[in-house]
């Protein structure tokens, strides 16, 4: 999912020449991310879609479930933006208030899009260390079976289950990370065996420290560059990918939302006049996923220059 | 429910010119050049076979490739098919049926009364293995259910031909409305010879053989449906419209643009949209009711929670409903908003006083906290309860708005979205508090609706077991006059409140102006494409 | 390399089976089944229905079935939704319109996404740079159900130009707008990605070499730098492809193509086992052989990958 595999490997590669990642090259990396412009624009609509998440509710009138009886019915003529009566991005078709049902689709957005970056990082690092650390027929067999699930649609495979199983927020979780753990681990799996026959870690094995600590201790923290990096990717892929579950149905359930849900039901009434509620929506969801796309491309460039 | 269609009514045939129908034109309309309609499905046709289709959209097509029996005339009154007319027997059980002998088979065979036993017995037959084999046991006819348990031969059934042109059905216990039940498609005829010749692939547009208005030219899976007239058909000089398209477009508000482009003749009207159409199009934007009822079933029996045990919460759940804004504000297409089950478009219904249908809502909300603090619910004691509703748009609208009504008295609700599938399944697995429901009446008569709360009915999947209603609804089968017991029962659902009624359905669409003989006045909305026309601009 | 693509089509049987068997147990485990319906069956009428479709059989023997049948006939089996139709029609009717407008929708995100970054890259801060970027972030971010309702109300019901749906036989004004939708974002990601790797190739030692010589910048581009510069490209198209196909689901819905892409969620909403279980083989089957295309050409640009 994440397509620059090459560059993957390259920052892997970098951050395991050292020891343990030393800090001068964290420190190199934060010097060239601030003089990136484009990344730190990036971090700037990043932190201010968080803070929106966090904080809109405060700032708006009107909770995200109250049915505004005054417009609901009237929604194209008198449900648009309105400082007047409070709704700031105006109403949704049954007279919410789409500001607060914006922040708290942000909210679930960034959830949705963090809990699924996560859940692909540790299983596909955990998958990873563990058979390049084990190696030998092991590692054969686990890698097989990466190659196998690799192929495996799995958007039809989560569509199955989301259909069938009914929907939560735990299985959209779940779903969405397993669908893109398979490279992660494959990455990890390759620095660690190259990391494996390292002085440090033969002369920490030598001194009796088992296989789950040396990993935890020495391989895990070589790799969080490639991490950070993956994981940045992954989010505003996970959110993409969220909508369009969303877009069929079978996103979040009522009373919560998505942007991704927002948008598709905004998409739907577009020729009623009613623009904003696709508006709004579409512009954070656009805001969300610029912000982590630059910040994701400047780390990656901060920790693998292209012109050392 | 909205996907399954039976169609008929209460009416008595009309017998006007037997062997020839009007032509639906009046005199002195001048007619278009065109005389081509194109209009909406929702959803890909499931199968172009009488006996094997089980939708509504299905049957629509299935009505201009084949004739039954009988057919419905614009307001739903039974008009001649096949059959020109039937005498009973002085036991009501056995029905003699003339057919006409000019119908024709779209290859030039005569359709005969083996014609109909052949296909009636494939119904039956559990090789056919049709999901409508239950019609005949609702038809009550003989050795129905025991055939298609497999007890029996198929050749049991009792439909005989006694000639080519004298059908003979006997059914087991009166049935006041069965000449309405055969205008269902299930009970369509179809050819023999084609189906023995090509099997499971009859249907294909280069082997089907109808006796329908119409031919089919082209089906395309989920992309369209092409008919032509039929030159065999035996009224096809007062057939107007020369070629049917029927185009699959599953989303709702995407049909409705392709409409405005000029794409479609006809397309329903998503929720909310009505009021704008209807005053930017009026000539166009149509809203006539629809034998369907949408109501929130509870759950009271074993497996249901206790709190709905209580029938003081049951009422308060229903009274904090506020049906006209859910009518008025969210579907905005014209649906009357219920206060009983039976719609009350219904031939020869009534609906009886309903006392809480006449109070303003700040009434029932007042009545509503009283009936639940007796119930002993309250702010520091909510009820809680889940709210469970199929996938759409409009039910999430309406079951969000519910939410929010039923907070006003104190009530929490955890909305459950489940697939149809899914949905349905719990339903009948009684595994549910309260469910989003919808029934469509199998025919123009208020026993269609009242049966299905009646503890022996397949259907009440709330199990509302009550021996007085179970009594009333037995005595209306055999009454002179069941309107007072049909009134008896919905007074006991009023009482009882097993299921919360929202609202009566309405069917909300556009139809080109220019396109006439819509029957508009049939609540069953059973059209046919022969008795359309379009008439010059 | 012949060894290599042979031992990645072996292992598609294995991946296959576990697809099916995995699919199986996911469907039967689910509630409801294809003849769940608001009128619930009597269980007569419910028995002659499994007993036709083989419902009543163990799961072992229903999958044994199943797979014999594609093994030996290539037989699917029938639709259990669609009566009057096999599996086999469903997936030849709808399978070459997907086919159609996916493989046209990717040769024109190829071909115009890599021009695009090219061009870029070529004229890096121009003003042409900048919007070939801006074009293809906002794009990249786009979804395609909120670009398929925008087409349509724009060149079917504003400027009447394009009928709003349908396939026609995918007669040339009934793809355009499919072909768009579905596109559009992967043109965009293609010319981003082939942007940041042009840029890349021409700071190489070997490109600047040949500048150095005084080979025309056209020559150098076309013959020395496109090559490896496409290397990240490559390895992007195989999730373009995936992507692609679950797109399909979006233009089916919105343009009615009849595609297959629609066929699979329907099915799965259906219960439709048989036409499921053959949508998702054919997909795990075209998946397995694209990334394997997608492998061989890596190799063959880039002669350091060993096998």
């Amino acid at each position: 999912m994440v397509h620059d595999t090459q560059r993957m490997d390259a920052i892997a590669e970098r951050m395991a020449e050292d020891e343990v990642a030393g800090r001068s090259l964290w420190a190199d990396a934060r010097s060239r991310f601030v003089k990136n412009k484009a990344a730190m624009f990036g971090l700037f609509l990043l932190i201010f879609v968080v803070l929106f998440a966090l904080f809109g509710s405060h700032l708006a009138q009107w909770s995200n479930e109250e049915l505004d009886y005054n417009v609901m019915g009237v929604v194209a003529q008198e449900g648009g933006p309105s400082m007047a009566n409070g709704h700031y991005f105006g109403v949704d078709e049954l007279g919410r208030d789409l500001f607060a049902r914006t922040v708290q689709g942000t909210q679930v957005s960034l959830a949705v899009g963090f809990v699924g970056a996560l859940v692909a990082v540790v299983v596909g690092t955990i998958y990873g260390a563990t058979a390049g650390y084990v190696g030998g027929r092991v590692d054969q067999i686990m890698m097989r079976m990466v190659d196998i699930l690799m192929a495996i649609p799995y958007m039809f495979v989560l569509i199955l289950i989301l259909v069938m199983y009914g929907r939560s927020m735990i299985a959209l979780f779940v779903g969405l990370g397993l669908i893109s753990w398979l490279e992660m681990s494959r990455i990890v799996r390759g620095q660690t065996l190259s990391l494996k026959n390292r002085e440090f870690i033969e002369a920490a094995r030598a001194t009796g420290v088992s296989g789950v600590t040396i990993i935890r201790r020495h391989i895990v923290p070589n790799l969080l560059g490639v991490i950070a990096v993956y994981a940045t990717l992954l989010v505003p892929l996970m959110i993409l990918t969220e909508s369009f579950i969303s877009f069929l149905g079978l996103g979040v359930q009522e009373p919560l939302t998505s942007l991704g849900a927002l948008i598709s039901e905004g998409a739907g009434t577009i020729a009623y006049g009613t623009i904003w509620q696709l508006g709004f929506p579409l512009l954070f969801f656009c805001l969300t996923l610029f912000g982590f796309f630059f910040v994701g491309d400047g780390l990656r460039d901060a920790l693998d220059p292209k012109d050392r | 429910m909205l996907k399954n269609s039976l169609a008929a009514s209460l009416f008595a045939l009309i017998a006007a010119s037997p062997a020839f129908a009007d032509n639906p034109v009046p005199e002195g309309t001048e007619l278009a050049e065109d005389q081509s309609y194109t209009y909406w499905l929702l959803d890909a046709i499931k199968s172009m076979d009488p006996q094997i289709n089980t939708d509504v959209e299905g049957s629509d097509v299935l009505r201009s490739l084949f004739e039954g029996l009988y057919n419905e005339n614009g307001t739903g009154e039974l008009v001649p098919g096949v059959a020109l007319e039937h005498t009973v027997s002085d036991d009501q059980k056995t029905y003699t049926f003339t057919l006409r002998d000019d119908a024709q088979w779209s290859n030039g065979d005569p359709v005969t009364a083996q014609d109909f036993v052949y296909s009636w017995k494939r119904l039956a037959d559990p090789a056919t293995a049709s999901e409508y084999a239950w019609y005949l046991e609702l038809m009550q006819i003989e050795n129905a259910a025991e055939i298609i348990a497999g007890d029996m031969s198929v050749d049991e059934l009792g439909v005989t031909a006694v000639d080519d042109r004298t059908l003979e059905v006997r059914i087991t216990t009166p049935l006041p409305y069965f000449p309405q039940m055969l205008v269902h498609a299930s009970t369509f005829p179809v050819h023999q010879a084609t189906i023995e010749e090509h099997g499971d692939n009859w249907t294909r547009a280069e082997n089907l053989v109808g006796n329908g208005a119409y031919v089919l030219d082209e089906h395309i899976l989920g992309e369209r449906v092409e008919m032509s007239k039929s030159d065999t058909y035996w009224d096809a000089e007062n057939v107007i419209f020369t070629d049917l398209t029927a185009l699959t477009i599953n989303d709702v508000n995407q049909g409705l643009t392709r409409y405005l482009a000029g794409e479609l003749d006809r397309v329903d009207i998503p929720a909310g949209q009505y009021p704008r159409l209807e005053e930017e199009y009026p000539e166009q934007a149509n809203s006539v009711p629809y034998n369907c009822s949408y109501i929130y079933m509870l759950n009271v029996g074993e497996s249901g929670p206790e709190e709905l045990k209580d029938v003081n919460v049951r009422k308060a759940l229903s009274y904090a409903i506020d049906r006209d804004i859910i009518v008025e504000r969210i579907l905005q297409g014209g649906q009357p908003p219920s206060y009983n089950w039976t719609h009350t478009a219904v031939a020869g219904f009534e609906r009886p006083e309903i006392e809480y249908a006449n109070w303003t809502q700040e009434e029932r909300i007042e009545k509503a906290k009283e009936l639940l603090a007796e119930a002993g619910y309250g702010p520091d004691n909510p009820l809680e309860l889940t709210l469970q509703y199929n996938t759409s748009e409009d039910h999430k609208k309406i079951a969000v708005a519910a939410q929010q009504m039923l907070r006003q008295i104190g009530v929490n609700i955890t909305l459950a979205n489940y697939e149809w599938k899914v949905h349905t399944d719990r339903m009948q697995n009684q595994e549910f508090d309260m469910a989003r429901y919808a029934w469509c009446g199998d025919y123009n008569e208020a026993s269609t609706y009242l049966d299905l709360l009646a503890s022996y009915s397949g259907h009440n999947n709330g199990e509302f077991f009550n021996d007085e209603y179970d009594q009333v609804m037995k005595e209306s089968k055999t009454a002179e006059d069941p309107l007072p017991m049909y009134q008896q029962a919905e007074t006991i659902l009023a009482e009882e409140m097993p299921i919360i009624p929202i609202y009566h359905y309405a069917k909300v669409f556009m139809l080109n102006e220019d396109i006439k003989g819509w029957p508009l006045e049939n609540v069953n909305q059973t059209w046919y494409a022969k008795d359309l026309y379009r008439v010059a601009e | 390399m012949l060894s290599y693509s042979i031992k990645r089509l072996a292992l598609a049987i294995p991946t296959l089976l576990i697809l099916i068997v995995v699919s199986f147990v996911l469907m039967y485990a689910a509630p409801g089944g294809p003849f769940t319906s608001e009128r619930e069956l009597p269980p007569e009428v419910l028995a002659n229905l499994n007993a036709k479709y083989g419902l009543d059989q163990p799961l072992w023997r229903q999958i044994l079935t199943y797979i014999w049948g594609i093994v030996t006939e290539f037989d699917f089996g029938p639709s259990f939704i669609y009566k009057d139709r096999t599996v086999n029609e469903i997936i030849a009717q709808g399978f070459p319109v997907t086919l159609t407008y996916g493989l046209l929708s990717f040769v024109v995100a190829v071909v115009v996404g890599v021009t695009l970054g090219v061009v870029a890259a070529i004229r890096q801060n121009s003003v042409l740079d900048y919007f070939a970027v801006g074009i293809s972030i906002g794009a990249q971010v786009l979804p395609n159900f909120v670009m398929a309702p925008i087409l349509v109300l724009t060149f079917t019901l504003w400027l009447g130009w394009l009928p709003g749906g349908g396939w026609q036989g995918g007669q040339w004004e009934y793809l355009i707008m499919p072909v768009i939708a579905l596109s559009t974002s992967f043109m965009a990601s293609i010319a981003r990605i082939t942007r940041s790797s042009m840029l890349e190739t021409l700071n190489m030692n070997h490109i600047r070499t040949a500048r150095a010589k005084g080979l025309p910048e056209r020559r150098v581009i076309l013959r020395h730098a496109l090559k490896p510069a496409m290397l990240p490209v490559i390895s992007y198209l195989g999730p373009a492809f995936v992507g692609m196909i679950t797109g399909s689901v979006v233009v089916d819905v919105y343009f009615s193509t009849g595609g297959i892409g629609k066929a699979f969620v329907d099915s799965a909403l259906n219960r439709d086992y048989a036409v499921m279980m053959g949508v998702t083989i054919l997909m795990g089957a075209l998946t397995i052989f694209f990334n394997l295309v997608v492998d061989i050409l890596y190799g063959w640009i880039d002669p350091k990958i060993r096998y």
